[in-house]
């Protein structure tokens, strides 16, 4: 297996879909001669020209629909935003064209779309640029929301994404693109949406962590381990809509105990609705309230120390693994 | 409350007196003007504005505009009951020699799709009224001539999108009229089997692809089924419709300008009816002329006369021949009037009767139907006929959608995902 980036891996996805198959392209905002904002689609241009990877104007609302009917008369385009953000100019399409399109023409329209790009705060990026927004679009039938938070997941799932015949949005976190890890080298790894993925085993209480908190929730895991023998199962869902619940509720059946770690704000949040999941499928089995550690209730301030403040970190963590195991 | 009018009575909306309009004269953009109740905005005949984007401009920037009218001056909106007159006998003169050129059977076919679309929509009038039909119910009333000049001139394998007051181009696309209609009434047999009822009709196998809520989302999805056809090596072209209101959102500036830069065989057709809703054309835009909003963009444009099926075929066929062989977007601004509100819950007190009653004397059902009895192309029987096939079809269909049975309970969760 190599050791590839989380960028790169992501790139490998995008240069191996184009090849597999023709009606593959990559279209947003310096995708193409810029290489990528991110250079996640570093090289591509280069390689496959304009026709598969496909430069815009900033014209978030507009591309996102030709996306839309490209994909309804038969394409399998990736829509790339630069970030998350300003997939909000583009929501209706997303939300009223490509999330109903299905359902609306009783069946007859598939809209085979990835919109993809960083989700959440980068560094210092303040309000407008910080925002995770994968509980407002899994809110919405027809929408699939997926969540990778290692390499090999970010190629798997991309790759599972674009060969989907629904529409996915495909949230990927700016902070992470560095992270390193290994990757299976086959062409045709792919891992299947809605499968959640224990990234550590333990018995002692469950983290259900995404994107970026799973590797705090790692490393909370491993210190608690060390300073109080505390035993932390992490798992993470990978795939927001659909939820892979079965997977979070044998692990709290197991544990007795949860927590949710995430980067969005905490009212109507993923985090609620698992735990209410939980509640509803495994409440005999809970020896202490489900505890929510979500970005601060306030949209996100520049100064670092407040930024810090506002997002999960490892201490918070800690602190709510020692509330909920009584410690 | 419930409006419910016919467009070939006489008594229809509450009178509202002396309400000038404010018209905004072609000829200078920025020159508005008061005019009585005598005027009306009515497009003209021959009046056709064309801006031509040179083929081998790389940006399009360099388009110019020219012009097919022998009437230059006649690029104002404002038309009294007198020019009304002498406009109709104009327009007449140029649908006979129209009509030279195009096959006999084609024209009753065109005539007969342009009845059917009439009766079709009086009867979703009329059985809305008695419930069967629920929602939001847009009619189609007095713009036959869009739909049909512009969609009988494709080919089979185009596509074509529009927004929610959709039922006649559905049916011109070949959407048999009791799918249609069954459709409105939320039943199994509808087209979408019940799922999208009066706004969302589609036809993936057809290549109508909706039928559309959202006031000018269809813009870009049309846009990027242009892009598909392209990218697939195709010579096919799509047909984007939208109102005119439509125009003043952001969809279709950011759409006109893709559509410009990447030249995509794309013809965006604004169905200008002149109000969005409620609202006038001239309450809402700053710049009356649509079809030059496509200059901004360096895109071919044409006025065209939305009463007159022939001109609208006409410019239509241009506009094919710039998407087919050149790959290049065009811009139609096929100036309508609708007869109906602007759903079926409309009251319809911002226009006066005069005015409808003025625009229903240019009636494009009427003006094409003397056309063709001038030509001698049909006969008073062949008219009547015309008429009795197409209330046959529409009864078949209120049949049809009466008989089939609402959609199974299972169906509320099926297609959410492919």
């Amino acid at each position: 297996m190599a050791v590839l980036t989380i960028r790169d891996a992501l790139n490998q996805a995008l240069r191996e879909e184009i090849i597999r198959d023709e009606n593959v392209f990559i279209m947003g905002e310096e995708v193409a001669e810029y290489d990528g904002a991110y250079k996640v689609t570093r090289g591509l241009w280069k390689e496959f020209g304009d026709k598969r990877v496909v430069d815009t104007p900033i014209t978030e609302l507009g591309f996102a629909a030709v996306g839309v009917g490209a994909a309804m008369a038969g394409l399998r385009p990736v829509i790339e935003f630069m970030t998350f953000n300003f997939s909000i100019l583009a929501a209706d399409q997303i939300i009223n064209h490509a999330a109903k399109m299905r359902y609306m023409s009783g069946g007859q329209f598939k809209v085979p779309i990835v919109f993809r790009g960083p989700n959440g705060s980068a560094y210092q990026v303040s309000s407008q640029h910080s925002q995770a927004l994968e509980a407002f679009y899994a809110n919405f039938p027809g929408l699939k929301v997926v969540m990778p938070s290692t390499p090999a997941d970010a190629k798997g799932l991309l790759k599972s994404a674009i060969r989907d015949d629904n529409p996915v949005v495909f949230l990927e976190q700016e902070r992470m693109y560095g992270i390193k890890g290994e990757v299976p080298e086959d062409d045709d790894f792919t891992i299947p949406l809605g499968v959640a993925d224990v990234k550590r085993e333990g018995t002692d209480c469950t983290i259900v962590a995404r994107s970026m908190t799973v590797p705090l929730a790692m490393q909370a895991a491993e210190q608690m381990q060390k300073d109080f023998g505390v035993s932390v199962e992490v798992v993470d869902p990978r795939t927001i809509k659909p939820l892979d619940i079965d997977t979070i509720v044998a692990s709290v059946k197991k544990t007795n105990r949860l927590i949710v770690v995430e980067e969005s704000h905490a009212f109507a949040s993923v985090g609620a609705e698992i735990s209410h999941q939980v509640a509803e499928h495994a409440f005999d089995y809970l020896d202490a309230p489900v505890k929510r550690i979500s970005c601060a209730e306030a949209p996100m301030p520049y100064a670092k120390n407040l930024e810090e403040l506002a997002l999960p970190d490892v201490p918070k963590i800690i602190a709510a693994i020692k509330e909920v195991c009584y410690l | 409350m419930r409006f419910y009018h016919y467009p070939f009575s006489k008594n229809h909306f509450c009178t509202i007196r002396c309400i000038s309009l404010i018209i905004l004269d072609r000829q200078s953009d920025n020159f508005y003007s008061n005019c009585g109740a005598e005027d009306l905005i009515l497009p003209k005949t021959a009046t056709r504005q064309t801006t031509e984007t040179p083929k081998n401009s790389t940006n399009g920037a360099a388009a110019k505009t020219v012009s097919n009218t022998k009437n230059n001056s006649g690029l104002t909106d404002k038309v009294n009951r007198k020019e009304a007159q002498t406009e109709n006998v104009s327009r007449k003169k140029s649908q006979t020699n129209s009509i030279k050129r195009i096959e006999p059977a084609l024209l009753k076919e065109m005539l007969y799709q342009m009845v059917l679309g009439r009766y079709f929509e009086q009867k979703c009038a009329e059985v809305y009224r008695i419930g069967k039909i629920g929602g939001f119910c847009h009619l189609y009333i007095g713009q036959e001539a869009v739909a049909i000049g512009t969609m009988m001139a494709i080919r089979e394998d185009d596509l074509v999108i529009t927004a929610y007051r959709d039922h006649v181009q559905a049916m011109v696309k070949g959407i048999p009229p009791e799918e249609v209609m069954a459709e409105l009434y939320g039943k199994a047999g509808g087209n979408v089997g019940g799922k999208g009822g009066s706004m969302h009709m589609f036809d993936a196998a057809r290549g109508f692809f909706g039928g559309h809520g959202i006031v000018g989302g269809q813009i870009g999805v049309g846009t990027g089924m242009a892009y598909a056809q392209k990218y697939k090596g195709t010579d096919g072209v799509t047909l984007c419709f939208f109102g005119e209101a439509a125009v003043n959102q952001g969809m279709f500036h950011e759409s006109l300008n893709m559509a410009a830069l990447w030249k995509l065989p794309c013809i965006y057709i604004c169905e200008n009816n002149q109000y969005g809703m409620g609202t006038s054309q001239t309450r809402a835009m700053s710049i009356s002329s649509v079809a030059k909003k496509a200059e901004a963009y360096g895109i071919a444009n044409e006025f065209v006369d939305g009463m007159d099926v022939l001109a609208v075929r006409e410019a239509t066929e241009r506009a094919i021949e710039r998407a087919r062989k050149d790959s290049l977007p065009t811009l139609l601004e096929i100036r309508c009037y609708r007869f109906m509100g602007h759903s079926m819950s409309d009251p319809g007190k911002y226009r006066t009767s005069d005015e409808i009653k003025k625009y229903q004397e240019r009636d494009p059902i009427v003006l094409f139907r003397e056309s063709l009895t001038d030509a001698k192309i049909i006969s008073d029987k062949d008219y009547s006929e015309i008429e009795a096939r197409a209330k046959v079809a529409v009864e078949k269909a209120l049949k049809f959608a009466d008989e089939s049975p609402l959609p199974d309970e299972k169906e509320l969760f099926t297609d959410v995902y492919a």
